[in-house]
């Protein structure tokens, strides 16, 4: 099995814009190009997708008719996480030596509404006003806080930092702080959630090229690794969005059994890991996923946060350029900007909002409908 | 009155009773009781009217149409409780909730009860399951 290096990155910024989907998936490609020093005709497989701006290939024109084996990935929330999960096992097994991950997508404005049908459930379900990804996050963080002791103020301190990091985001959607109490005293969505607790569909764009330890060492890239890559679909018992009901008895969720398969691979533990990049769909998501993907116990993040752990510059960096609360989620690029922002940070080119110590690995961890989860490390 | 959907919950002597089903390998109880080509594997069983808030939260926007049904537009929109109700032994649900007055907090004791949800393509009222804070 090769070894495999992350070569070249590239983002359109997220957020509102006029182009398309696609040109900005397009825009994203051709940066991951240039920044791998590559060309589009280099490239021997591609993978990616997008959720609700169309299929990822029609990008081919436009990137140029080379014949390459492109191959669509639809995959929920983990689009982008799938495709780089193909392209991962693409390099890894030895059979190429540059693949190019696609994610990019254009959601209309508003919570998503899926049709139940699509997702295997009665019409009922959503006639009542139940089938609803908001009401979800809502409920899991509810219970979350009467079950280990996390404050409403918590919940604000992540979306505060989120903004500040943003800041130095150029990538980044709403790039202006908010003040603790205006996020706080924000209108209700879901309760306990005020709006800026809440990320929005948005838009964007983001790429990355990956090549075998050959290619990496041509092209002077053999600095970042990707190290393990892994997903993970709901087992029984996990608390899901769009569950009409639920197991009484309790089972672990899709990311802690996608972030073990994910350290085992790399042969690494969550004290190896010096910037995180977590699912934080909501506020509640990031405090929750902190201890699912296990970087504390659960009911710890209450004192971590307080105390500026997950801040740049504390020991555990989580979502250094404002994650999907600043950025938005564009559903087939999200999981990719997670990647393109650890690769970033690796480099030593975060800016106002790099991690300090020149950090050394790097996770990411996206989770979504219908219940899954997708996790990379990265280290030099 | 009819329900919004078949077999979604029946009238018994003894008050409403949600319609889940008992998987015939292992037992497992789910709701709804799963139709079409999964219908087979379950057979029918009556779920306790009586259970224990799980979570819950207030959806406060009203959600897009489709797929939400309800007859009232953004104006004439109000807010209202949805959460998880666990029903001791059998499962947890999913419900609209009406807490009134009542503080929620897990484990809070909550009943089932059917009420009027909208009017149907033929104009007629339809009825969905709720579950009510015991007090509310």
């Amino acid at each position: 099995m090769s070894e495999v290096f992350i070569v070249g990155a590239g983002i359109h910024p997220f957020g509102r814009h006029e182009l398309s989907g696609l040109d900005q998936g397009v825009f994203a490609a051709r940066a991951a190009l240039a920044d791998a020093g590559v060309e589009w005709r280099d490239v021997q497989c591609a993978f990616g997708g997008s959720f609700a701006a169309g299929d990822a290939d029609a990008a081919l024109p436009r990137l140029g008719l080379t014949g390459v084996q492109f191959i669509n990935v639809a995959n929920g929330c983990a689009t982008g996480g799938s495709a780089l999960l193909s392209a991962y096992w693409a390099i890894k097994s030895g059979e190429f030596d540059l693949a190019m991950v696609l994610g990019f997508d254009k959601h209309p404005r508003g919570s998503f509404n899926p049709a139940p049908a699509d997702m295997g459930l009665p019409d009922w379900y959503g006639e009542l006003g139940m089938m609803l990804t908001t009401q979800f996050f809502a409920s899991k963080i509810q219970r979350y806080m009467a079950l280990h002791g996390i404050s409403r103020r918590t919940l604000g301190m992540v979306a505060e930092k989120a903004f500040a990091n943003a800041v130095h985001a150029p990538h980044a959607w709403r790039r202006a702080p908010v003040a603790l109490d205006d996020i706080l005293n924000a209108q209700m969505v879901n309760d306990p959630l005020t709006k800026f607790m809440f990320c929005s569909p948005s838009e964007g764009g983001a790429a990355l090229i990956l090549a075998s330890p050959a290619r990496a060492r041509q092209l002077g890239r053999d600095q970042i690794r990707l190290r393990g890559a892994a997903m993970r679909t709901r087992v029984k018992g996990s608390f899901e969005v769009f569950s009409p009901s639920l197991d009484i008895e309790r089972g672990p969720s899709p990311a802690e059994l996608a972030a073990k398969a994910a350290f085992e691979m790399a042969g690494m533990g969550p004290r190896d890991m010096n910037v995180l990049q977590l699912q934080d769909t909501e506020s509640g998501a990031e405090i929750m996923h902190m201890a699912e993907n296990g970087f504390c116990a659960h009911g710890e993040q209450e004192a971590l946060i307080q105390a500026g752990a997950t801040r740049i510059g504390g020991p555990m960096p989580v979502n250094t350029d404002g994650g999907c609360l600043a950025c938005g989620e564009p559903i087939g690029a999200s999981g990719l900007r997670q990647v393109y922002e650890n690769v970033i940070q690796l480099r030593g080119l975060g800016g106002g909002r790099q991690v300090p110590g020149n950090p050394m690995s790097g996770y990411t961890q996206v989770y979504g409908a219908p219940g899954l989860a997708a996790v990379t490390i990265i280290g030099k | 009155m009819r329900a919004i959907a078949p077999e979604l919950f029946i009238e018994t002597p003894e008050g409403p009773r949600l319609l889940g089903g008992r998987r015939h390998e292992n037992g497992e109880i789910v709701f709804p009781l799963p139709q079409g080509g999964e219908r087979a594997f379950y057979e029918p069983v009556e779920l306790s009217p009586r259970g224990r808030l799980w979570s819950w939260t207030v959806q406060r926007f009203r959600p897009k149409s489709p797929p939400y049904a309800g007859d009232e537009d953004e104006r004439g929109f109000k807010p209202y409780a949805v959460g998880y109700v666990e029903l001791p032994g059998e499962v947890i649900v999913e419900a609209r909730l009406e807490l009134g007055e009542v503080e929620p907090r897990l484990g809070l004791p909550m009943r089932l009860e059917i009420v009027p949800f909208n009017h149907g393509a033929d104009g007629d009222w339809q009825s969905c399951y709720i579950f009510r804070a015991e007090g509310a």
